[in-house]
């Protein structure tokens, strides 16, 4: 009950919803990126949504399963192929064994996720099975995936087998998720503001609204770069370092934003000038260097409200999926 | 204001809620992250999740006593502080016109509070070292082994791992910061007490 790792990508994780409660040690949360994406992969699978996911980047790696699995993969479209044929996305499918995954072409986004019905057998760290790079722990052996790298399922998905029809490498079940409305605008990023917004000058929180800001290609999991308008304070006084989080946007001393992602430090010394609403941090998790970002300011309220109705949205999602599946096996 | 800090960060651990993700207590600032969602759904705030957490945060402000909390752990630390292990040792005392041995002496006084840890895992920052002492980054980091002591303004601080830093190091301990396999992979805690003692070189290789 495995599959193995043929040729890596880029960066193959496995990732959680993350490792909270650590981060007065040092210990950042990491997890998916995009967690909408991560979430929705393991409904689609089956699993809870926090279970484990491989997180990949683009070029993608080439995986081999060894067994019968219920899969799904979600968030960017890398035109995933089992050997010949296109696999669709946002759907649950049933894979045979000894078939090859593959990743074509870059069309969209800037991380896919897969889950495997029953999550992979990896040790959790910490309460967290998510993949911490800088400490070399959680995840796969606290690294990247390899080549040669087997990966265990937790459970035997046998049973869904005999939904594949014979002489076909996989079948795709016949119900999907309608992912639009979480990434649509994929462009307009809303934020609320940070501590010392105020700290501005009063032309350059103009700046920051009025002007689009590109993501600089030195931008990783730890965070994203931005290019646009140098902004000014109003004093350029040293802050006392203080507690930062995915989506803290941060000003950089030559003027330029930084956003905090998944991988950030704990804490950080950098005028916090926004924070980038919960609700579109899968968004902002797509968007990928030489991709613009037109900043939004919206109020707590709202910000609230955006993610009350994604995750009612993950609610109602899970029953479905479930039940769904609950029909085919019984 | 560092005591009221982790005092408030004892109140919050001691009354955690359903969505309570970090708290993070730095050296004049608490930072909590949350979940709104499960905030909204458990708690059913009459306006937002922002708004109860400030109430909380309120609370906890009010009602933590730092007079009350218990006695802060203290850490007696081995630092070898010879050549091989202190590669910018001699450059400071240059810089700051005091011998090594002086600097050695001042920096081994005191007794000095973990006012935060942040940057990496189990990356302690300990105040404050004695104004003779304390100096400015370097203008270029330079890539430092784990173990390395650091003075940075009136800050010192031991690297948890290998990595990339800009502080002034002037010594090495032999002990692990930072173990992910072990049951604590931190041992240090926000609030503890530290200090250092010198040790020789053989006595670091047996300390390993």
């Amino acid at each position: 009950m495995s599959l193995t790792i043929i040729k890596p990508g880029l960066c193959d994780t496995i990732q959680d919803a993350g490792r909270h409660g650590q981060a007065h040690l040092g210990i950042n949360a990491g997890g998916a990126m995009d967690t909408y994406a991560a979430g929705v992969a393991n409904l689609l699978a089956g699993n809870q949504r926090c279970e484990a996911v491989l997180e990949v980047h683009f070029p993608g790696p080439q995986i081999l399963f060894e067994q019968n699995a219920l899969i799904s993969i979600t968030g960017g479209d890398f035109t995933p192929y089992l050997n010949d044929e296109p696999l669709p996305l946002w759907r649950p499918i049933v894979v045979r064994r000894n078939t090859i995954l593959h990743f074509d072409k870059l069309q969209q986004g800037a991380r896919c996720y897969i889950a495997i019905h029953g999550g992979f057998n990896v040790e959790p760290w910490l309460g967290s099975y998510s993949t911490n790079l800088k400490a070399g722990a959680g995840g796969y052996e606290g690294r990247k995936l390899a080549k040669g790298d087997e990966l265990c399922f937790r459970e035997n998905t046998v049973y869904f087998a005999g939904l594949l029809k014979e002489g076909k490498d996989f079948q795709v079940l016949n119900w999907r998720v309608d992912m639009r409305r979480i990434y649509e605008n994929p462009h307009e990023i809303c934020f609320t503001c940070g501590h010392e917004f105020s700290e501005l000058c009063p032309n350059s929180q103009q700046d920051l609204l009025q002007n689009n800001f590109i993501i600089h290609p030195f931008s990783d999991r730890m965070g994203y770069r931005l290019k646009g308008v140098p902004l000014k304070r109003k004093h350029d006084y040293e802050l006392i370092s203080s507690g930062v989080g995915f989506g803290t946007m941060q000003l950089l001393p030559d003027g330029q934003l930084i956003v905090l992602m998944a991988d950030h430090q704990t804490t950080g010394g950098y005028p916090r000038i926004g924070h980038i609403v919960s609700a579109h941090l899968p968004k902002l998790a797509q968007l990928r260097p030489s991709d613009t970002i037109q900043f939004k300011r919206v109020d707590i309220q709202t910000a609230e409200d955006l993610l009350y109705s994604q995750q009612q949205e993950m609610v109602i999602l899970q029953r479905a999926c479930h039940d769904h599946l609950n029909e085919l096996v019984c | 204001m560092n005591r009221k800090v982790m005092a408030m960060a004892a109140w919050l651990r001691k009354h955690a809620f359903d969505g309570l993700n970090n708290i993070i207590p730095a050296y004049s600032s608490l930072t909590v992250s949350y979940d709104p969602y499960l905030i909204k759904t458990r708690y059913q705030p009459a306006s937002t999740a922002f708004d109860w957490i400030k109430d909380l945060l309120q609370a906890a402000y009010n009602q933590s006593n730092e007079n009350s909390t218990a006695s802060p752990a203290l850490h007696r630390i081995p630092v070898c502080y010879e050549e091989e292990y202190a590669p910018d040792l001699d450059t400071l005392a240059l810089h700051l016109q005091i011998t090594t041995s002086e600097i050695i002496a001042l920096h081994t006084a005191v007794v000095y509070r973990v006012y935060m840890i942040g940057f990496l895992p189990g990356f302690a920052y300990l105040g404050t070292v004695d104004d003779k002492i304390a100096a400015p980054r370097k203008a270029q980091p330079s890539s430092v082994m784990a173990g390395s002591v650091g003075i940075a303004g009136k800050q010192t601080g031991i690297y948890p791992l290998n990595s990339p830093g800009g502080w002034n190091i002037i010594g090495r301990i032999p002990l692990k910061m930072f173990d992910p396999h072990a049951e604590q992979p931190v041992w240090m805690q926000p609030g503890d007490a530290v200090q250092f003692f010198p040790i020789t070189a053989r006595e670091f290789k047996t300390r390993q």
